[in-house]
């Protein structure tokens, strides 16, 4: 449908040397979306409007932050009692930073569950793989800004996990550091990475973006769209929708930013950074705690590999077998819906990813440890083991013809009233 | 699966929620504060009561660095009440134009003065051990204001099979039951200006509520402002759903 304001003179004019109306008549207006798609579609743009909200409140704390050692935790504290609104700016940054990871980990997991990731939306899901991995390493640089306790023996504990590599370990964790401990100079570069690293990361959003529009969105059948009765256009029927779930986010997250901005944080980090005095428990933001529980959980050397380096790598391994995801399930079947042992599965995942967390939380002793190894063995069997297995193995149950079949009634013909569909559109 | 976003949720929540306890702690006595709940505010007598113990208690050990004088005005001194109080107070400042620094009474945009002019002085004041700032220590503590009021009232007798080092006090919420700090507060160690009976408990719970305010000088501001952002995100949300509804209406889905 063309928008009238397209019939504008001066609209023509620009349009006609730089595209950017027809543009967003394209993607964001027309834009030929799944008519069924569930309120799990709405975590993705969610995602994209916390990342401008981070990068917002978090440009507006650099003028007042000052990346010193000496000063850090000062201007922090200064941002919290003496910048107008500042104690705001800082609170939403905060518990934005895990509004952001349970965002996008639900995002990843309605990926998992609706198969998301099976052709031709391999290289989409590769680039949210690589958008989750930029998003970890900003948390991890910013959570060492304000230098408290747990910002620097956090970074003491993760920086020292290079030195696990072979023969250069120790080079490359004098090279992060910049020194011979955590210390200015890595506080000033964490600082500059930290800064740099969302522009990173809304690079690669565009990218996930042009991937997506590409073949357009999943849907919670995992079928191909038949024909125009299947979708609809994005606009208004689902940047409504993705409003009302923004704005039930916002209430949310405003519960959490005005009445309880610290339950996300560790009270440790409100005590200035000590080099010379280690806190009883050195525990990572809650959104890392599975991997650290991955990590935690190799407490044996395999012949001349040391425990630790096992840990690291699978820690890494952790993230980067979801690169693999695409071909290690080669059901045709995408939707779980309609695959009832990976349906099972999936939510087993959940519930092992949950407690991975659980573990990471708490100290590496007695039962903790032996829980955390088979949590971990069920995390890396679940995609290296059952997947490939189950596309071999299960009986996935009979997909509908077309989406505006099980909504409509009939088979794949022209729906009786519906004139919002992409018909009326094209 | 729409129904178990709540379920995911709560358990991302509680994974999150489970900070590493320290080692031996008791949970201190629950206490019910005017600042909790979503309409909390400070009791301002309270407040100022709370002043006076840590300026006449703790202060002889404990820093408050992070606060300024100029910060009073909030709990209802006036501004000349703040001159005076800071100008009790001597403060170094300098260099003056010979290149001598020298002393002066404290002004009202002066951080209130430490007891020591660094860590190794107050250690050396006090057997070893460093008395924290207390600016942020509500916040810093596991447990919060409650264990803050707990650790004030919970000195006891150290149990018989209890081995206590040289010059350590036995407390009840203390990690580890043995702190450096002898009981601060003892019944009519204050004076209070406002006629209140200074019990150890009183105490205690004004200096506590003092605490609370110096680490979060925003606080009755941010539950003000969060009742008005809520309410109006509420009414937003329940219109936008509205507007959905009419919108989606011929779709069938």
């Amino acid at each position: 449908m063309t928008q009238p304001w397209m019939k504008n003179r001066l609209v023509q004019w620009i349009d006609y040397r730089l595209p950017m109306f027809s543009f967003a008549e394209k993607e964001l207006i027309d834009y030929p979306t799944p008519r069924n798609l569930s309120y799990w579609w709405n975590f993705g743009s969610l995602a994209g409007i916390v990342l401008v909200i981070m990068i917002v409140t978090g440009i507006v704390l650099a003028m007042h932050y000052t990346p010193h050692v000496d000063h850090a935790f000062d201007s922090v504290e200064r941002i919290m009692r003496d910048v107008n609104y500042g104690w705001l700016i800082r609170y939403i940054h905060t518990n934005g930073g895990s509004a952001f990871f349970i965002i996008v980990y639900i995002h990843i997991f309605r990926g998992l569950y609706y198969g998301s990731y099976k052709s031709p939306r391999e290289i989409l899901w590769i680039l949210g793989v690589v958008i989750l991995l930029c998003m970890m390493a900003t948390a991890f640089m910013g959570y060492v800004l304000p230098w408290g306790q747990m910002s620097f023996w956090g970074a003491t504990v993760i920086t020292n996990l290079f030195s696990a590599v072979p023969i250069v370990g120790d080079i490359i964790v004098t090279w992060l550091w910049g020194g011979f401990t955590v210390d200015n100079p890595t506080l000033n570069r964490f600082f500059s990475l930290h800064y740099l690293m969302p522009f990173v990361i809304v690079g690669v959003v565009v990218l996930h973006l042009v991937s997506l529009h590409q073949h357009g969105s999943n849907n919670p059948l995992g079928i191909d769209a038949k024909g125009p009765q299947d979708k609809i256009p994005f606009h208004p029927y689902y940047t409504v929708k993705d409003m009302f779930g923004l704005s039930a986010f916002l209430t949310i997250f405003a519960g959490f930013v005005f009445f309880a901005p610290n339950f996300f944080g560790e009270p440790e980090n409100y005590i200035p950074a000590d080099p010379l005095l280690t806190p009883p428990h050195i525990v990572p933001e809650w959104y890392f705690l599975p991997y650290y529980a991955i990590l935690r959980s190799i407490t044996f050397d395999i012949w001349f590999l040391s425990a630790k380096l096992i840990g690291v790598v699978l820690m890494f391994g952790s993230i980067l077998v979801l690169f693999l995801v695409p071909w290690l399930d080669r059901s045709p079947v995408r939707s779980a819906r309609y695959r009832p042992i990976y349906k099972q599965l999936f939510w087993v995942l959940v519930i092992d990813c949950v407690v991975l967390g659980w573990v990471g939380g708490n100290p590496p002793e007695g039962i903790f440890v032996i829980i955390g190894q088979i949590a971990t063995l069920y995390y890396f069997a679940h995609f290296l083991v059952l997947m490939p297995l189950l596309s071999v193995i299960e009986t996935p149950r009979p997909l509908p013809t077309s989406i505006a079949e099980p909504v409509l009634g009939g088979g794949s013909g022209p729906p009786a009233a519906a004139p919002q569909t992409m018909e009326k559109a094209q | 699966m729409r129904r178990t976003l709540g379920a995911i949720l709560a358990a991302l929540a509680l994974a999150g929620a489970s900070p590493a306890m320290a080692a031996d702690a008791v949970a201190p006595p629950s206490v019910k504060w005017t600042f909790d709940g979503l309409f909390g505010s400070f009791d301002r007598a309270a407040l100022r009561r709370g002043f006076q113990v840590y300026t006449e208690v703790c202060a002889v050990c404990h820093s408050l660095r992070l606060v300024h004088y100029r910060n009073l005005t909030a709990i209802g001194f006036s501004e000349d009440q703040v001159k005076a109080l800071a100008a009790e107070v001597e403060v170094t400042d300098g260099p003056d134009a010979e290149g001598e620094m020298f002393d002066r009474p404290a002004r009202p945009s002066d951080r209130f003065v430490s007891p020591f002019a660094n860590d190794n002085a107050a250690r050396a004041a006090n057997n070893g051990a460093l008395p924290p700032d207390l600016s942020l220590v509500t916040k810093s503590r596991i447990g919060g204001p409650d264990y803050i009021h707990g650790l004030m009232v919970g000195y006891r007798e150290a149990p018989a099979e209890m081995e206590m080092s040289e010059g350590m006090d036995y407390n009840a919420y203390f990690p580890g039951h043995q702190i450096a700090m002898p009981a601060p507060l003892s019944d009519e160690l204050v004076e209070y200006a406002d006629g209140t009976e200074a019990t150890v408990g009183q105490m205690a719970k004004d200096v506590t509520q003092f605490l609370v305010w110096a680490a979060e000088p925003e606080l009755e501001e941010r539950k003000r402002m969060g009742v008005k952002v809520v309410l109006f995100l509420v009414l937003l949300t329940g219109m936008l759903y509205a507007v959905k509804r009419a919108i989606w209406s011929d779709v069938p889905h």
